[in-house]
């Protein structure tokens, strides 16, 4: 067996592979060069490809995100890197009303094929303004492609479709998941956008999860054999696009769902497949969807309390225990 | 920073002529779409840019054809100086199928791609970083195309500008900042709302960048300092700022007369109008009143033709609605 590698590890072996077999692909960033990225999760990459590939940024996100575009427009395979996915709020303008937009509004005239990288989530202590899971921002609008990966093959597998998708993608890296290990991904490895994978089998009910919840939800599946409950894991890997057709199907066996999403409750991602599975799965399902979302609350800063207010095993376990009691 | 004074002519007559027909063929557009904007025939808004047509004109004429044109909502002169016909401008405006974006842009998103015009953006200073993308593109490529942003002076005072030009003055990129200033952020004087003089040109030196006032109403002044200043930026000099004084000659919008401005103000301005400035100068080159008028006569023509064209088009059909959000034509966020 391969040695495993670490999440983050991944991130800069799936941009480097790329980076190699195209030399449209180009990197922009906060401190992603000499530094190698304050995750170091490009590392490498300026030592192999150079500053001409590689280019480190002013604290700039507007002028990034902007590069990026008119690079995109113009020939280039540009990855932009927001290092805290706090930051898109500083460039949002670009990724709600100039990056989806530009296809549609000029007629199909221009592609945008470009991808923005982006460190996301909570559970290590950074704060209210440095840890929020803030996919539900761009899942809120229609012409960006997500991504999401919960384990480094993952990483790599769909950093090469978003890379060399024509379609803009953003791309969350999750900061709690960054240490975490995995197979390495297989030379060659390409893991199709919108492809969710059912990454644990089960009968009696369908978790899905994004990113961090899925080590979460597989945890809580571990806990739940004692109690002969069967649980299914499904990791969607993408919210655009949506596999919806994984988690009905899951649905048809099990008829009971649980959506575990680190971001808030309220405009959560969960709240849209909530919505598709009742609208189009109701007649599948024994009992009503619930949903394992952040609290309503800004993140607290001590674990005790940001414990509280994102979503945990023991709080997907006590949903899947109750709703499997329906 | 300088101011320019000079006033020679530097081209020939033929050239100039055809500036102004160009110029011309602009002002008549955008008069036939403030008439069929008041006719009811064009929807929500415009923002007309007669007066700001030798910034266009002047401009396009020192580009190559491949470089790239960014513009604002206040951009159907930069479209028709680097290519756009008047049909499909106003097919556009008109919310027809055969317009410039298939009438999903509208009047404010005019984007010619094939011709380098890469688009007219609404978020005010939101393309200046699109344009220095693009130039950081050219460079990469190798191939000593430029990138021009036009903006507005309301625009200098949104951080974009300042990010754009501190980032494309460190990476030295080939992209020029022109700004058009026009007195007015909309319906403010842009004196009123910014702490220096020149919007533009007075912050250029704080990213020690190179930076020119000129009469933007001066097709060939425009011309000849964006010649000198796309010369720059392909040598791989980087960055130039203009900043050329102009001035509208309707309101900022659809619904907006413009009383904020002062009469005498405005009396000024239309004496300086691009167009009149270019015959002044035609004349003094020897070109007789018949061949202007024929210019004049010509864009007319083409104006009512494409009028007519674009009446005659037909609207575009629904179900387009829900196409070209992805690169494969269509628009599926889910399976």
């Amino acid at each position: 067996m391969a040695e495993l590698i670490t999440y983050r590890e991944a991130v800069s072996e799936g941009i480097a592979r790329e980076m190699r077999r195209d030399s449209r692909v180009v990197c922009l960033g906060e401190d992603i060069g000499a530094a190698e990225g304050v995750f170091k999760t490009t590392t490498g990459l300026f030592t192999e490809f150079g500053p001409e590939r590689v280019w480190d940024t002013p604290i700039s996100e507007q002028a990034i995100v902007g590069a990026a575009l008119g690079a995109a427009m113009t020939g280039m395979r540009p990855v932009a890197e927001i290092m805290f996915s706090d930051f898109i709020a500083c460039c949002y303008d670009y990724l709600a009303n100039e990056i989806p937009k530009m296809r549609y509004m000029t007629g199909g005239q221009v592609t945008v094929p470009l991808v923005i990288r982006t460190a996301n989530g909570g559970g290590l202590g950074f704060g209210a303004q440095h840890s929020q899971a803030v996919e539900n921002w761009v899942f809120t609008v229609p012409g960006l492609k997500i991504a999401a990966p919960s384990t480094p093959a993952d990483v790599v597998g769909l950093m090469a479709s978003a890379i060399r998708s024509d379609d803009p993608v953003v791309f969350f890296e999750h900061k709690g998941l960054l240490a975490s290990k995995g197979e390495p991904a297989p030379e060659e490895h390409v893991v199709p956008l919108g492809e969710a994978s059912v990454v644990r089998s089960g009968n009696d009910v369908t978790v899905v999860a994004l990113a961090s919840t899925v080590p979460t939800a597989l945890s809580a599946a571990e806990q739940l054999i004692a109690e002969d409950i069967s649980v299914e894991v499904i990791d969607l890997r993408c919210l655009v696009p949506l596999d919806v057709k994984t988690v009905l199907s899951s649905v048809e066996r099990t008829s009971h769902l649980i959506l575990v999403e680190e971001n808030p409750y309220q405009g959560g991602w969960g709240a849209t497949v909530a919505s598709i599975v009742a609208d189009e799965g109701f007649e599948l399902l024994d009992a009503p969807i619930r949903r394992v979302a952040a609290e309503c609350v800004p993140i607290p800063f001590a674990d005790a309390l940001e414990d509280e207010v994102i979503p945990t095993v023991e709080k997907v376990v006590e949903a899947v225990r109750r709703l499997s009691a329906f | 920073m300088t101011v320019s004074e000079d006033t020679s002519i530097t081209v020939d007559a033929g050239r100039l002529l055809e500036w102004y027909e160009q110029m011309a063929l602009i002002r008549q557009t955008e008069k036939a779409a403030y008439d069929l904007f008041m006719s009811g025939l064009v929807k929500g808004t415009t923002h007309l840019a007669a007066g700001h047509e030798a910034v266009a004109v002047g401009a396009s004429a020192a580009l190559r054809e491949d470089d790239y044109v960014f513009a604002t909502y206040r951009g159907h002169h930069h479209a028709i100086a680097r290519g756009a016909t008047p049909a499909e401008c106003l097919a556009e405006l008109m919310s027809k199928a055969t317009g410039l974006c298939k009438a999903k842009g509208g009047s404010m998103h005019l984007t010619k791609a094939d011709r380098g015009m890469l688009g007219s953006y609404a978020i005010v200073g939101s393309h200046l970083p699109i344009a220095a993308g693009a130039a950081w593109s050219a460079k990469l490529r190798g191939t000593e195309q430029v990138a021009v942003a036009f903006f507005g002076d309301g625009a200098t005072n949104i951080g974009a500008f300042h990010e754009t030009l501190n980032m494309a003055a460190v990476w030295k990129l080939p992209v020029l900042f022109v700004c058009e200033n026009n007195l007015y952020m909309e319906y403010t004087p842009i004196s009123a709302v910014t702490a220096v003089a020149h919007p533009a040109a007075d912050r250029a030196g704080a990213y020690g960048l190179p930076a020119e006032i000129i009469d933007g109403n001066d097709v060939i002044k425009v011309h000849d300092t964006m010649e000198a200043a796309v010369s720059r930026a392909r040598e791989g000099d980087g960055p130039t700022v203009i900043e050329a004084l102009t001035y509208r000659h309707y309101g900022h919008s659809r619904s907006d007369p413009a009383k904020y401005r002062p009469t005498d103000e405005v009396e000024h301005w239309m004496q300086r109008d691009p167009l009149l400035v270019a015959r002044e100068k035609l004349t003094s080159l020897g070109v007789d009143q018949g061949e202007i008028d024929a210019a004049d006569a010509r864009a007319g023509e083409i104006v009512k033709g494409a009028i007519q064209e674009a009446k005659d088009a037909p609207y575009p059909d629904p179900a387009t609605a829900l196409i070209d959000v992805w690169a494969d034509g269509g628009a599926a966020w889910r399976n």
